[in-house]
């Protein structure tokens, strides 16, 4: 938690200020029940009118002078918070860039995302509520409490009887209720998960006619979570009758004995109003104060979860090596093993393989048999466990990471594009790039023709890319990773939306752009890998096979399998 | 505009109330409350001024009668309590409850929404109409019960009370008072367009975040997070700046109604003052008691104007929120079942397909003069370059979508002629996009028939072939799959459509051979499960598997939507036409 405090360094003067500001309006409010006393006691009963006017242009004046210290109390707070949200956005989103893969696997996308916006957002307007109100109300509490003592010491122990008492009411109700608002969040994520179930499947369950089974499921979702806000209602509209009832009876025990001081002569009439004035303000504080608890502990909560993330350091060091060895193998893994944080199992035992510049490598098997591990260790994006991954004769860990991946073009599992034109989203590798590099990209990733029906460089994309189909996106990501011409191309099973024919085009054009492009395979599909210059088969993360496509269907079984259902008349013509 | 926004608001209104009218008794009781209490909290200050009457200076304080005035202010006070408890707890049900049936509504409309509807809004926008909307029309009703008619009451009484006690003062009263509700809407109208701004702003830097933390690989890889810093601190400046100025201008509300509350005190002080001391004549005449009791009156009758305020722009949102939701409601349904409609219960698996044409957008034309006869049992199979309508034919097939022109029948009946429910029913349908429920396993194969027997069950897995790799989950057939399923493989999971498929096994079928993301053995393992479904039954295959087209009797061959070649293998192959170059271009044949 200190460490988002930080982030108001810049802003003591505004934070000091602002509660100051409050302190005086607090204080301007609280004269106004000593300045009625005066009136009636001095100015009624002497009589004396000109009294009662200076008093009451003493009341207006009290009030310009508050309205004058809240505005600047408030023009404080809002300045604080928001240079606290926006300077802790910036370094939450740098701090996201800067963990490891494997630091983000651990929090999760969904949940990082959230923190960056939701959680900053509320953290915020939690500074703003505290600069601005949550002072106020102690403020008021504590300065009625010294005005009561100033006014009467034996009227004033009642009111230091009363308010603990209200705190305590208080306290109570938002414990008793604050785990309800957990369990009615968690049910109301259950209503929202399954209406978002029901949506995507909604051809399911319209062909096996099972409507009314969900509608039955969403009624005992939505009976729990209208339970559970009924309650703690029930709960938390206690507070108001409750302070109201302890009030009253504060007010009858000053009433009563305010009685017995005036009957002694030790107080006056006007007093006594004073005193019930105080009790009155000291009520409407308390639920203010309480309303606001409620918007702190959620801003508190929104804190804990944004400095756990900025308290991480990244897990991966960057290397200082930028030379590199051409006359060695571009890319060598050299007895290569890699295992996921928080995972037993190894996702990559023992692998091993060369290649050299211009050549091409295929990567087979079944999901989970570790084919994304492995371009996972080339880009560096996870370290790995054993042995050593080395492009261009240096091992990438000594690499930096700048330096390695200028060399590598990727082209990702889930093709997504960010909002922009098609030109931004193109000239990722090379900020500088051409429009004729551009085209040339497109053309050999087979989307020139697509891309240049709508507004060519200029057509603009939507979040993600939606606006493209899943088989478009992958070429646009392809075409992507082409600018620049990369030394090494990593294709991570980014042809699976393309039917078979824009598939084989594509792999064409690939190979034929650049002879020297060392070029990274990983499919399911053997159409896409046959004619590489090394396949290796991956089974449960180890090497189950390694050679040519010719080699493999006569030493490895796992390749026969694969080929039989995927080409089998070309088996039965051998 | 302005009168059309009024109409809306006012058909809101109506809608609301109708949803209200189950809940009339509890909403009886909780006005008798709110008057209870409103009256009471003003009584409570008249018994104090008479109190304070009784005590005037040393000497002269009359306890005799002081001490029944305190006991009144007692049980006044416990009243109070238990009325304003009782009204809470009176308007959460009222809310609550409206607001769960409102949700329902919407749940079951859901189930009958045409699938045009649902595959073209986003689902976000659903979802978020039944929590987000739903929970704003809550908290506007509870704050609208709640405060604007105990608002409205507080104003009423206090204005009745005060002019029972003295006409000059009330009058300063009314005349000032309102100042505070102008001062109040003047701030929120002028700040809603600032908050507007800002809420574009936030929504504006959640989608970058979601863009660069949902890409990350390509991000690290390309080493775009220079680039992207430099967007996100640019919308983030912008938010800076207009945040600031919506919250500090919206903030002013508060201290400027409570500055025009300090202008009526100190009015109602000083007239009453003079008051007191005979200055308007006897008839106007005032004790210190009764000036105290206005004083506090004069603080509570500004109160429900700045409350009221609030309300407003709580219950503008809670309104709109409520027409979201009422929009949903009001979306037409699909077609319903004619009132003699055939319960199809004995498909002999002949389907034809009698000059049918279809469009998702009229005026573009997709599915044209498209003729089509299948005899019991045969296999048919869909074939076809990504994007090429292969999802049309199914959502044609299973009624998801009605037909503009033409007829399908299925076992010689029109479909229009079937329940929709038994007509789907007699389909078996295998998607790529494997859509399992959140529940156990064998919740998940049964279904389609939920009291089917644990027997029924694993013969229907063993049949899938899915049996031995459930079998050796920790919690085998109870493991439940937890949304978005990451705890099993997505062929594991075709595999489990399969078994719930396998456990009804209608007679005509519907599958979509996967193309990728499977491992070879369970790959080989869908192929046997899917070859023991089709024998005997009218299959369409969407394939990609070359020795599933092949064994087909009849190959639909589609591309842009449109079905351009139909026939067997060796007589597409001897056209020579599209499908010749798909075959081709895949595999070298």
């Amino acid at each position: 938690m200190g460490r988002l405090l930080k982030y108001l360094r810049g802003y003591i003067k505004e934070c000091i200020f602002g509660p100051l500001f409050k302190l005086l309006e607090a204080c301007f409010e609280l004269t106004v029940p000593i300045i009625m006393a005066n009136v009636i006691d001095i100015g009624i009963a002497g009589g004396d009118g000109g009294y009662i006017m200076k008093m009451s242009g003493l009341l207006v004046l009290m009030g310009v002078l508050g309205l004058c210290s809240a505005l600047t109390a408030q023009y404080f707070a809002a300045k604080a918070a928001f240079g606290f949200g926006t300077a802790l956005r910036t370094d939450m989103f740098k701090k996201i860039n800067s963990l490891s893969m494997s630091q983000q696997d651990s929090i999760g996308a969904a949940s990082l995302i959230t923190r960056v916006t939701g959680d900053i957002n509320r953290a915020e307007s939690g500074v703003n509520m505290f600069l601005r109100l949550f002072l106020r109300s102690p403020f008021i509490v504590i300065g009625a409490l010294i005005a009561a003592f100033a006014v009467d010491v034996r009227c004033a122990l009642i009111f230091v009887a009363a308010v603990p008492v209200l705190a305590l009411i208080i306290f109570v109700i938002m414990r008793a209720s604050v785990p309800f608002y957990k369990k009615a969040q968690h049910s109301l994520d259950r209503v929202s998960k399954i209406t978002r179930e029901n949506l995507s499947g909604v051809r399911v369950i319209r062909a096996f006619a099972q409507q009314k089974n969900e509608v039955e499921d969403f009624e005992a979702a939505n009976d729990e979570l209208t339970d559970i806000n009924v309650k703690v209602g029930g709960i938390s509209a206690l507070m108001n009758p409750l302070t109201y009832v302890v009030v009253n009876l504060a007010i009858i025990a000053v009433v009563w004995q305010g009685g017995l001081r005036v009957w002694s002569g030790n107080m006056q009439q006007g007093e006594v109003v004073a005193l019930v004035n105080y009790l009155t303000q000291i009520l409407i504080a308390l639920i203010a104060l309480a309303q606001l608890v409620v918007t702190l502990t959620k801003a508190l909560a929104s804190g804990t979860r944004i400095s756990a993330v900025l308290r991480l350091e990244s897990d991966m060091e960057d290397g200082t090596e930028a030379e590199f060895d051409n006359n060695a193998p571009v890319l060598e893994f050299d007895n290569v093993s890699f295992c996921y944080s928080g995972s037993s199992e190894a996702a990559l035992e023992n692998i091993s393989f060369r290649l050299n510049k211009g050549q091409s490598i295929g990567i087979i098997g079944g999901t989970g048999s570790g084919k994304s591990t492995l371009v996972n260790l080339i880009t560096r994006f996870y370290d790995v466990t054993e042995g050593t991954v080395r492009v261009c004769g240096k091992d990438v860990r000594a690499c930096s990471l700048d330096a390695l991946r200028s060399k590598i073009g990727y082209v990702p599992q889930k093709a997504s594009l960010v909002t922009g034109t098609i030109r931004d989203n193109l000239r990722w590798r090379s900020e500088a790039a051409s429009d004729e590099e551009l085209v040339s990209a497109l053309k050999c990733a087979q989307a020139y023709d697509f891309i240049f029906d709508k507004d060519g460089l200029d057509t603009e994309v939507m979040q993600g890319g939606k606006n493209f189909s899943g088989g478009q996106r992958q070429r646009l990501t392809v075409a992507r990773a082409l600018v620049g011409s990369p030394e090494i191309l990593i294709l991570d099973d980014s042809s699976s939306a393309l039917d078979l024919l824009t598939e084989a085009k594509l792999g064409r054009a690939i190979k034929n752009s650049n002879p020297d492009m060392t070029r990274f395979i990983v499919s399911q599909r053997i159409s896409a890998i046959r004619d590489a210059d090394i396949i290796i088969v991956l089974d449960d993360g180890a090497a189950a096979g390694m050679g040519t496509h010719a080699e493999l269907l006569k030493t490895c079984e796992v390749y026969r399998e694969i080929c039989e259902t995927q080409i089998p008349e070309e088996l039965g013509a051998e | 505009m302005r009168s059309k926004e009024k109409t809306l608001n006012k058909a809101t209104v109506s809608r609301i109330v109708d949803l209200i009218r189950p809940y009339r008794v509890t909403f009886i009781i909780a006005q008798v409350m709110v008057v209870i209490s409103v009256a009471l909290t003003l009584y409570a200050p008249v018994i104090i001024g008479r109190a304070i009457d009784m005590i005037i200076s040393a000497g002269r304080v009359d306890f005799v009668a002081l001490v029944p005035q305190l006991i009144k202010l007692g049980i006044v006070a416990a009243i109070t309590a238990l009325a304003q408890w009782l009204m809470n707890v009176c308007n959460n049900r009222i809310a609550y409850g409206a607001v769960k049936d409102v949700r329902e509504q919407a749940f079951a409309k859901l189930q009958e929404l045409p699938l045009r509807y649902i595959d073209s809004n986003s689902y976000g926008d659903i979802i978020s109409r039944i929590t987000t909307d739903a929970d704003q029309l809550s908290d506007g009703l509870i704050m609208g019960f709640s405060q604007l008619f105990t608002g409205v009451a507080t104003i009423l009484g206090t204005l009745i009370f005060m002019f029972s006690v003295n006409i000059i003062i009330s009058a300063a009263v009314v005349v000032i008072t309102p100042l505070s509700f102008f001062v109040a809407r003047f701030i929120s109208s002028h700040t809603y367009v600032m908050f507007r701004q800002q809420a574009e702003i936030r929504s504006e830097i959640t989608a970058l975040t979601e863009e660069i933390i949902g890409n990350q690989k390509p991000v690290r890889a390309f080493g775009y997070e220079n680039e992207a810093q430099s967007r996100f601190d640019k919308i983030n400046k912008k938010l800076q700046r207009v945040g600031l100025r919506a919250v500090f201008f919206s903030s002013l509300t508060n201290p400027s109604t409570r500055f025009v509350n300090n202008l009526v005190y100190a009015a109602v002080g000083t007239v009453g003052a003079f008051a007191v001391m005979g200055r308007f004549g006897t008839g106007l005449a005032l004790t210190v008691g009764q000036l105290s009791c206005l004083l506090t009156y004069a603080n509570q009758y500004t109160k429900p104007f700045n409350e009221i305020s609030g309300v407003v722009t709580e219950l503008q949102n809670a309104f709109a929120s409520a027409r979201h939701l009422f929009d949903l409601i009001d979306e037409p349904p699909q077609t319903a079942d004619s009132i003699d409609a055939r319960v199809l219960t004995d498909a002999d698996g002949r389907v034809d397909i009698d000059n049918v044409s279809f469009s998702y957008v009229p005026d573009v034309p997709l599915i044209e003069n498209f003729n089509l006869s299948v005899q019991p049992g045969q296999r048919i199979a869909v074939v076809g370059p990504t994007g090429c309508g292969k999802t049309t034919f199914i959502n044609l097939l299973m009624r998801f979508y009605d037909v503009t022109g033409g007829e399908i029948r299925v076992s010689g009946t029109p479909v229009e002629e079937i329940t929709g429910d038994s007509l789907r029913r007699s389909f078996g349908m295998v998607l790529q996009d494997t859509w399992l429920k959140s529940a156990t396993i064998r919740d998940n194969i049964a279904y389609g028939k939920p009291n089917a027997t644990d027997e029924e069950v694993v013969a229907a897995a063993k049949a899938a072939h899915a049996h031995s790799f459930i079998k050796r989950l920790p919690e085998g057939y109870n493991t439940v799959i937890s949304e978005g399923g990451e705890n099993i493989s997505q062929g594991q999971k075709q595999l489990l459509c399969i078994a719930r498929v396998m456990l009804c096994l209608p007679p005509m079928l519907i599958l979509d051979e996967a193309t990728s993301s499977i491992d070879t053995r369970t790959e080989i393992r869908i192929q046997r499960a899917f070859e023991k479904m089709m024998e005997g039954r009218t299959s369409f295959i969407v394939a990609h598997r070359l020795s599933t087209i092949r064994n087909a009797d009849l190959i639909l061959v589609m591309r842009d939507g449109h079905i351009i070649e139909q026939g067997t293998h060796e007589e597409l192959l001897e056209k020579n036409g599209f499908y010749a170059e798909l075959c081709s271009s895949s595999h070298g044949i």
